[in-house]
């Protein structure tokens, strides 16, 4: 417990975007066409929240064990995350009971937390 | 009925309709979708990876099956996509993700097809945020691989009209509310009564033990009981019973008076519906009218009569 996983930087790319949009299958424009993303008021395409989700697993598995289970992701979700950024994640475990951890997770970006929320695992 | 009442009653509506049938996943559970994603998401777990050995899925993949993909469509029952229309009909245009919160019970593995539930979990507001003013939307949705439950998701919005639309559109919202509109109960009882509407048919429920016909559609015959029921087309023709002209309250969305009538259906039932091309002096019981379409969109056309 109080234990702090070390951070992740990942750099938003429009590939980063794109692929992982398409990959979660999710086809909506602002995560993959730019000028329809800025007519609806985008600064630019952005991350889509399977792509949050799928990364803060990503985060928690590669620092913890990828044999890890995970039980659950409860995120909240805040600043876009945009092309050219990027996306840094902490992490803390908050607690432990009975077999099971939680991890507060944050990931940050240059507009403030893009998500912040806990995931639970099997400890 | 204010705005807020009438999106608190149709919240309260689609919440009374509780779990959708489910929908299964275009694809069940496979190892060529998951490379994609792991290759997307640069996550190099081994224990995904296709030479495991060991057939599991990624836990946050849950959703992934059951995405609507390029061009789907939610059903015309799906309680937060029906929710989602009330508010944009309501000047709440825009949508914002706030929460997900998603429990896996097991990892999914290759092969298993997976269903999809969504309920309406809750709806708040109206409150002021940093976006503009908004209604908080809560949607409960449970993935099953036969009867069992694999993972939930409570999945929360906001509903929200964007400050600049606020500004530069308030005015001419009260003065022209077209675009909301009532949308009447449409569930399994009645889906082949609006199917049949959206197709250009008055479809009239009818008893497949007696052939007694009734409307509006219930579970079962008033004359015999039985449960069996199906439908026959109408005519389209019937007469002027009664009628109201409706001069207030307002209604949404609509410049009064409207002219409502009970029409005798040839057929031997009576239905409620708008008359459309006559004056409120100039209609008579007793007058012959036909049934016509009004396309309101992809998920409603209701039947409205014309004099003929």
């Amino acid at each position: 417990m109080g234990d702090v996983l070390a951070p992740w930087e990942l750099p938003i790319t429009p590939t980063l975007v794109v692929s992982t949009a398409i990959a979660t299958r999710d086809f909506q424009d602002v995560h993959h066409d730019r000028d329809l993303a800025q007519g609806h008021g985008s600064k630019d395409i952005f991350l889509n929240i399977l792509t949050s989700n799928g990364l803060v697993e990503r985060y928690v598995t590669d620092r913890l064990g990828h044999d890890i289970d995970v039980l659950g992701i409860a995120i909240r979700l805040g600043a876009p995350a945009h092309p050219y950024d990027t996306l840094t994640f902490t992490g803390t475990v908050a607690s432990v009971e009975d077999g099971v951890a939680t991890i507060d997770v944050r990931g940050a970006v240059s507009l403030g937390d893009h998500v912040t929320g806990t995931v639970r695992v099997r400890a | 009925m204010s705005l807020h009442d009438q999106v608190m009653a149709e919240a309260a509506r689609i919440q009374g309709l509780g779990e959708t049938a489910g929908r299964e996943a275009r694809d069940p559970v496979n190892q060529p979708t998951i490379n994609n994603w792991l290759e997307a998401m640069g996550n190099t777990n081994p224990r995904f990876a296709a030479g495991s050995g060991r057939g599991e899925a990624p836990p946050s993949m849950a959703q992934v099956w059951t995405m609507y993909g390029l061009g789907g469509k939610p059903p015309a029952d799906d309680p937060l996509h029906g929710m989602m229309n009330v508010l944009t009909d309501a000047g709440y245009t825009a949508v914002l993700g706030t929460n997900c919160e998603q429990e896996y019970v097991r990892y999914l593995r290759v092969g298993e097809q997976v269903r999809v539930t969504t309920a309406l979990d809750s709806v708040v507001g109206p409150k002021q945020t940093a976006m503009g003013e908004g209604y908080f939307v809560t949607s409960r949705s449970t993935w099953y691989v036969g009867s069992e439950v694999v993972a939930t998701m409570l999945f929360r919005v906001l509903k929200y009209k964007p400050r600049s639309v606020v500004e530069e559109r308030a005015p001419a919202s009260v003065s022209k509310p077209e675009t909301f509109v009532l949308r009447p109960m449409q569930n399994r009882d009645t889906e082949f009564f609006w199917d049949g509407t959206a197709a250009g048919e008055l479809r009239i429920q009818s008893c497949n033990a007696c052939g007694a016909l009734r409307f509006p559609p219930g579970p079962a015959c008033p004359d015999c009981g039985a449960l069996d029921r199906g439908h026959v087309v109408a005519s389209g023709r019937g007469t002027v019973f009664s009628y109201v002209v409706h001069r207030h309250p307002p209604v949404p969305g609509r410049d009064l008076p409207i002219l409502i009538a009970v029409v005798d259906l040839e057929e031997g039932v009576r239905m409620v519906g708008e008359l459309v091309n006559v004056e409120p002096d100039d209609i008579k019981i007793g007058m012959p009218v036909t049934v016509d379409f009004r396309r309101i969109d992809d998920d409603l056309t209701l039947p409205v009569w014309r004099t003929s």
